[in-house]
């Protein structure tokens, strides 16, 4: 089709980053920072090149590269772009050089945590552009390395243990996915995403597979997705690592490596196994409920701003999850359900984007509080500092707004078009996630009000203005987050046929 | 191809010099030893280049050796042997450069170093059940005198123990060996001529045979609950040693019970399967969990190797052609990471700073004073956890594949056995080389080390491990070309459940 | 029946060379030893002791094969060959490392009594007459007998050698009670017509006791369980050189005779018919070796008293050879024999060096042999490891051979199939307490102050030889099987 191998250059551009440090043990921190930044830049540069090249109206994958890759066990070296990849490629693009600036402040050297955050971004980008399970779950698997060690190295209190959980959870679902694939591959032959969802259309993978071993297939990969996003209640790894993990990882970990689970579930979960989802989405809707309203009241009783921000991500992508599961459990057929899936789908597009720009603005804010803080993030360790600090307030202000979706950011669109969705389908989960949205406006605005509002106290005093490097950043996601809010069709007109293909193809 | 007997004789030939040199300096010995050990890789590199991968195995030598009971002097080699011979040339070069700090009686070490390792070079090509045993046996016996003579923690005791072990486990062999050419009216020795003769038995008769062939060879390679061996013999052993030890000795008995048990008892197989099943997956989750308690450094990578040879396991229990494909992989793959973890904590990290406890490793923060053993003990740990990219992955995938078709819940217990290496692998990284997070200040109790420099060969051992490992991660196709075809055996036949998808 | 004495002559070379080499080194001893230094005859007497040694291989290798001699008393088939050529060449490894090593008074009578018990083993050896056989059993009885108490400066040698006389001499009443016990039953002193008389008459009770009491000579003379008490103190007290005899070339002539016995003198009338009266208590005989020899050679603190038990554990593994002999031939348990006496010979040389620097009796006593002697300490590895049957020495075959045998003939279930089993699940413990013996050889460090040991030429000579030759004889067993 083209013949610049362009999706090969997205994943290894910042891979390259990363090998251009590795073999420079001597580079300084500046030079290491500008490189850093700069080769994080390059998905964006790649993605607009993406944009520009790419045709909405195409359901398919577009820019594929399909090469054999180890004969024996019929992998290919297979890349492949849709709508959704080009979505997630495109938050990458936004979130991973934020996330490189987060850093610039802090003391220490910077060749190490830049070179494995290029990693991360690098294994993120080939998650989302791989169309075969080798290929994927090398990058879903090297994800958690660079992830590890900068929480490990370069986080704070308790990051040992919060590391460790982290990833011997994810690793545990991980392992099932790859049984539940080994499943797959011993029944099929493939491991081919376009393939297997082919087979699981026609029903042949559940015949190959058996009753019971489609069933244990569908589980392992299930749990593997689901301690990953973190569905409740596999959420347990996440505030700690959260907590803990230092600023530009939480970025990512929450804006793009959150996105990756929730990815496979678009990706694998669904199309391999629409029948076996089918069946289990009651419960399954039940649990993303649970983790909306649950996620949404703990964040109500934290008194420290990350962990609260943590359990805000549960709950923001229990919305995704609960869209996505009340459209697996509708039946297809009518036409109301259809328009009410593809308003749930759209909504669940949009809702992966901007908690992944939102959550990463926050977590950006959080940690500026705390570099001034001495590293305490505590919601009692400040106030007043709309006073002290107006233009960071102003800032905080967007992210704190959009996050609790005010019409206008960009969170409303997606919140609204899920829950439209989520009403047309499954009118009781919808009343149920209610009180979440409600403890969401609650925790939120309580938060901002203690921060920013009433007397000046705490580290608030003496508020060192914001850096370069910190406003740059905050300016870079503040724009994507009025963007969308202002004008969804940006984003929506990528992904619309998309959507409206998977809802039209539900289970009759 | 016509190459690799020379691996036997060149490696025979460098003990016997070696031998012969007696007191000579360490230097002259290793300089030997290395070129002994390049020549050794070098040949088998060279047998590869000229190997047409084809079923079954392709005579090397051919010659009569005793008359009477028909005993052949017969070298051959397929696909798998020559997987294990290259793993063999790798492994007895990384371990010569990580044992570049022996100095007393460097030549006798090196002498028997290089007797084990041909008697490994021999038993993989061994086409003949005598000759394979009597290999077999010349690697047992160094690995006495090389772990009694220049080991550490009770070596003495763990030097018994494993060839206690070891020898018990061959006079299994022997018994069953001499079992199946008795029912074959005593017509050779032959593993052609041997497996028409044991398969004929009846059944009732094929299920004591096979015990005594697939435990006896299982002895070596871990086989729960025999497998007590290897932690301590591990542990006791020189550095270099416990790279072998774990890189290809155990592959021995793995090689074993698949080019000798399997096929001369495929209906004791078939009543064996699911109790070896069992063994294998409880290999797998009890060494994982004494892993992931031990206290000390070495213990850890003991235990980590048992689980892992456990997965070889489960692939011939469950003899699908991928489960035998990524057992023979595993093989290759282990021998490469254990003898990277092993080469860390004996070589570079225990010379140094002279403990094991993984509590005052703990204290010492290491990777801040040893970077470049952290790097490579990150990226061995990965690999041992079966991260893709590494070699370790494939292989288990391609078992997980297989022993799904067998038998579905082994594949569930086998995940949840890679979670439990993730678990262990993770902790004992953490804890050995990423101590406190903040510096703590030296004190009376500990001092800030002052450790000796990285020097070339355990550098460039290194380089070359984790050379293969990645390159056989991203490329497993180089070493599964070879195995695929040689599972299309004759031999193997009886015994292998489905087809290649 | 005439005897043709020419031919008669032919076949007794060997023996006529050692016995005319005994009487030569005795009267040469007597006309020149006056005035000369001890060390100095010694050396002559060895020396020509050597000489006739070799002469009487060279004897053994010259003479063809021929049928039955001398009135069917001689019968130089391959087992005489083979064993006659065993025997001398273990007593000429034996006596080429006395010089230097065993500083006694009348080395020439030491010599000589070698000569004239390598004389008895070599008729042991062709011999098919109950009465010669028995001559020649006495003959190098007496002089090992002797030769055990030859050190007197020692009283555990002078308590060897009556133990050695009492056990020896009981055996021997035992032995020719059987005999003539036999000679009642059938009238014949042949063996061939032995068995023609007993194939004539049915199995009766005496029969069976003349076997039981040749048995209980056999086995006392072959150390087999449960008649071996002899042999720890014996191997502990009787000079080194004199055990290595008694351990190795005895066995392997004892072997021969008692082969020929069984086999064409009590055998089965008829290979399909029942089996042969002797088997059960054989088999017997053997497992008890097997267990009680392995077994307590785990206790033992001193390497002599260990190889003595090693030797009835042997003698088990030798019982097992014989067993199955009818069916195998003598192919294999003769190899047994023969590659187990270079072992044992090779092991007690050592010690016979060690001795004449300081004695060697407790493991500890070898504590960093390969730093003392680092050719010691790789024979004696060799050797041990020998014995323990690892490849690709050549203990190793022969314990396979014999094993190979023995499942062949019935599979495991048999009765030489389930010996065979026990034999190689206790070949696993054997090689605990070799380990143990080497581990003091070859890993611990020499006590403080030992001196490093010089091997004279001759043990050194010998110990290469004997090294060479289990590797030769393991890599090239054929070198030795197809001569039957």
């Amino acid at each position: 089709m083209n013949s610049w191998p362009i999706l090969s250059l997205v994943v290894l551009a910042p891979w390259a980053g990363a090998a251009l440090l590795g073999l420079r043990p001597g580079l300084g921190d500046r030079a290491s920072r500008w490189l850093g930044l700069a080769f994080s830049l390059s998905t964006a540069a790649l993605g607009a090149v993406l944009l520009a090249g790419f045709d909405p109206a195409r359901t398919g994958l577009q820019f594929v590269e399909r090469h054999a890759w180890i004969r024996s066990l019929n992998v290919h070296y297979h890349l492949g772009l849709d709508g959704l990849s080009l979505v997630l490629v495109l938050l990458t693009a936004a979130v991973a050089p934020a996330a490189q600036l987060s850093g610039w402040g802090r003391a220490g050297p910077a060749r190490v945590p830049t070179l494995l955050l290029l990693l991360l971004q690098g294994a993120a980008l080939g998650v989302f552009l791989a169309q075969d399970f080798f290929p994927w779950f090398t990058c879903w698997e090297l994800s958690l390395v660079p992830a590890y060690f900068l929480i490990r190295l370069w986080g704070g209190p308790g990051a040992t243990r919060a590391a460790y959980q982290f990833v011997i959870y994810t690793i545990g679902g991980s392992a099932f996915l790859l049984a539940g694939f080994a499943a797959l591959f011993a029944a099929t032959g493939t491991f081919d995403f376009g393939q297997l969802a082919q087979l699981g259309r026609d029903g042949a993978l559940a015949e190959r597979l058996g009753p019971w071993g489609v069933r244990a297939a569908f589980a392992g990969v299930l749990l593997g997705l689901a301690v990953k996003v973190p569905l409740w209640p596999f959420h347990t790894w996440l505030p700690p690592a959260y907590a803990a993990a230092p600023t530009g990882t939480v970025m990512l970990l929450t804006g793009v490596l959150s996105k990756m689970g929730m990815y496979g579930f678009l990706r694998l979960l669904w199309p391999l196994f629409p029948a076996q989802l089918h069946a289990a989405a009651p419960a399954l809707l039940a649990l993303a409920v649970a983790g909306i309203v649950l996620g949404a009241w703990a964040a109500l009783r934290q008194e420290d701003l990350r962990r609260m921000l943590a359990y805000s991500s549960i709950n923001h992508l229990g919305y995704c999850l609960a869209a996505l599961f009340a459209v697996a459990a509708a039946a297809g057929g009518e036409r109301p359900a259809e328009e009410a899936a593809a308003a749930a789908l759209a909504g669940l597009v949009l809702q992966l984007f901007n908690h992944g720009v939102t959550a990463a603005a926050l977590f950006l804010g959080a940690g500026i509080l705390e570099a001034r803080a001495g590293g305490r993030s505590g919601l009692g360790d400040f106030g007043g500092l709309r006073a002290t600090a107006p233009a960071f307030a102003a800032f905080a202000g967007v992210a704190f707004f959009a996050s609790l979706g005010l019409p206008g950011l960009s969170g409303f669109v997606g919140e609204f078009l899920i829950f439209r969705g989520l009403f047309g389908l499954h009118p009781a989960a919808a009343v149920l996630a209610l009180p979440g949205l409600l403890a969401t406006a609650q925790f939120l605005l309580t938060a901002w009000r203690r921060v920013f509002h009433g007397p000046v106290q705490g580290a608030a005093a003496g508020f060192a203005p914001l850096t370069a490097a910190e406003r740059s950043a905050l300016v870079l996601l503040t724009v994507l987050m009025i963007l969308p809010g202002v004008a969804p069709g940006l984003l929506t007109s990528l992904t619309h046929p998309l959507v409206t293909a998977w809802a039209g193809h539900l289970p009759r | 191809m016509s190459a690799l007997p020379w691996t036997i004789y060149v490696s025979l030939a460098g003990a016997a010099l070696l031998l012969a040199l007696g007191r000579a300096s360490p230097g002259v010995a290793r300089g030997l030893a290395l070129a002994t050990a390049l020549a050794g890789a070098a040949l088998g590199a060279a047998g590869a280049a000229g190997f047409t991968a084809q079923p079954g195995l392709q005579t090397l030598v051919d010659i009569p050796w005793v008359a009477g009971p028909g005993i052949r002097y017969h070298l051959a080699a397929d696909g798998i042997s020559l997987v294990l011979v290259l793993l063999t040339g790798l492994a007895a070069t990384a371990g010569v450069l990580f044992s570049w700090n022996v100095r007393e009686r460097a030549a006798e070490f090196f002498a028997l170093y290089f007797l084990l390792i041909g008697g490994v070079y021999g038993v993989f090509l061994s086409a003949d059940a005598f000759l394979l045993f009597v290999f077999y046996e010349i690697a047992i016996v160094p690995k006495y005198f090389l772990i009694a003579n220049w080991g550490s923690t009770n070596r003495e005791y763990g030097a018994m123990k494993l060839v206690l072990y070891s020898f018990a486990g061959s006079a299994l062999v022997l018994a069953g060996l001499l079992w199946a050419h008795a029912a074959g009216g005593g017509q050779g020795f032959g593993l052609a001529e041997l497996t028409r003769a044991a398969s004929a038995l009846p059944a009732a008769q094929q299920v004591p045979l096979f015990g005594l062939l697939f435990v006896g060879f299982g002895v070596l390679a871990g086989l729960f609950p025999f497998h007590t061996w290897a932690p301590t013999g591990h542990v006791a052993a020189p550095t270099g040693v416990s790279m072998l030890l774990a890189g290809v000795v155990m592959k021995l008995g793995a090689y074993g019970c698949l080019r000798v048990a399997l096929p001369l008892c495929p209906a004791g197989f078939a009543a064996w399967q699911p109790l070896l099943g069992g063994l294998a997956l409880a290999g797998i989750l009890y060494a994982g969990f004494v892993a992931l308690v031990q206290e000390d450094f070495k213990f850890v990578i003991g235990y980590s190797s048992v689980s892992h040879m456990g997965f070889v396991l489960l692939g011939l229990a469950a003899a699908t052609p991928q489960a035998l494909a990524g057992a023979v992989l595993q093989m290759f793959s282990h021998g490469v990471i254990a003898g990277l973890l092993f080469a860390v904590v004996g070589r570079m990290v225990y010379e140094r700073v002279h403990t094991r406890r993984l509590d005052h490793l703990q204290a010492l923060g290491l990777h801040r004073h040893l970077p470049f053993p952290a790097l490579v003990f990150v990226i061995a740990a990965l690999a041992s956890m079966g991260m893709p990219g590494f070699s370790g992955f494939p292989a288990e995938l391609s078992i997980l594949i297989g022993t799904w078709r067998t038998a579905p819940l082994w594949a569930l217990g086998a995940a949840a056995g890679v979670v439990i290496a993730a678990a262990f692998t993770l902790r004992v990284l953490q804890v050995s080389f990423f101590g406190p997070a903040e510096p703590a200040a030296p004190t009376e109790a500990h001092p800030p080390p002052a450790l000796d420099p990285i020097t070339w060969p355990e550098r460039a051992g290194a380089a070359l491990l984790l050379a293969a490992t990645v390159y056989v991660g991203l490329k497993p196709d180089a070493l599964l070309g070879w195995i695929l075809p040689a599972l299309h055996s004759p031999a193997l036949q009886p015994i292998l459940r489905g087809t290649t998808p | 029946m005439t005897i043709d004495h020419s031919e008669l002559l032919h076949a007794f070379r060997p023996e006529a060379c050692l016995v005319a080499g005994a009487l030569l080194v005795l009267g040469l001893d007597l006309a020149t030893g006056r005035g000369r230094t001890a060390e100095r005859r010694a050396r002559n007497a060895a020396l020509l002791g050597l000489l006739a040694l070799a002469a009487a291989l060279a004897a053994t290798f010259a003479a063809a094969p021929s049928g039955p001699l001398a009135a069917g008393t001689m019968l130089l088939d391959p087992l005489a060959r083979v064993t006659r050529a065993g025997v001398l060449g273990l007593a000429l490894l034996a006596l080429a490392a006395t010089p230097g090593t065993l500083r006694l008074p009348h080395a020439a009578e030491y010599v000589a009594l070698l000569l004239f018990a390598t004389a008895g083993f070599t008729l042991m050896a062709g011999t098919t007459s109950l009465l010669l056989g028995f001559v020649a059993l006495e003959l190098a009885s007496i002089a090992l007998y002797l030769l055990a108490g030859f050190d007197k400066s020692r009283p555990e040698s002078a308590e060897a050698a009556l133990k050695y006389f009492l056990f020896g001499a009981v055996a021997a009443a035992f032995l020719l009670f059987g005999f003539s016990l036999l000679y009642g039953l059938t009238g014949a002193l042949d063996l061939p017509g032995i068995a023609r008389g007993l194939a004539a008459q049915p199995v009766s009770p005496l029969l069976l006791v003349a076997v039981v009491m040749v048995l209980v000579g056999f086995g006392f003379k072959a150390a087999a369980a449960p008649f071996h008490l002899w042999a720890p103190d014996v191997y502990q007290g009787a000079p080194a050189p004199a055990a290595a005899l008694i351990a190795s070339a005895a066995k392997l002539a004892g072997l021969a005779f008692f082969l020929r016995l069984l086999g064409s003198g009590l055998t089965a009338p008829a290979a399909d018919g029942p089996p042969a009266p002797w088997t059960g208590a054989v088999a017997v005989l053997a497992v008890l070796s097997l267990v009680v020899g392995n077994l307590a050679a785990l206790g033992q603190g001193n390497v002599r008293r260990l190889l003595a038990y090693s030797a009835v554990a042997h003698a088990g593994a030798l019982l097992l050879g014989v067993l199955v002999s009818g069916r195998a031939g003598p192919g294999p348990v003769v190899y047994y024999a023969v590659t187990y006496g270079l072992a044992t010979v090779g092991a007690f040389l050592v010690l016979a060096v060690l001795d004449g620097q300081g004695g060697a009796q407790a493991h500890a006593d070898l504590a960093g042999l390969h730093r003392r002697s680092p050719l010691l300490a790789g024979a004696l590895a060799a050797c041990l490891l020998s014995l323990a049957g690892i490849p690709p020495l050549a203990g190793f075959l022969g314990k396979f051979l014999v094993f190979a045998e023995a499942l062949k003939a019935g599979g495991p279930a048999s009765l030489p199939g389930a010996i065979a089993l026990l034999a190689i699940a206790l070949s696993a413990v054997a090689l605990y307490y070799y380990l143990i013996v080497l581990k003091e050889a070859l890993v611990r460090a020499p006590a403080p102050g030992a001196p490093v040991i010089r091997v004279p030429a001759g043990a050194a000579l010998s110990l290469i030889a004997t090294v060479a030759l289990l590797l030769a004889l393991g890599l090239v067993p054929d070198l030795l099987l197809r001569r039957f």
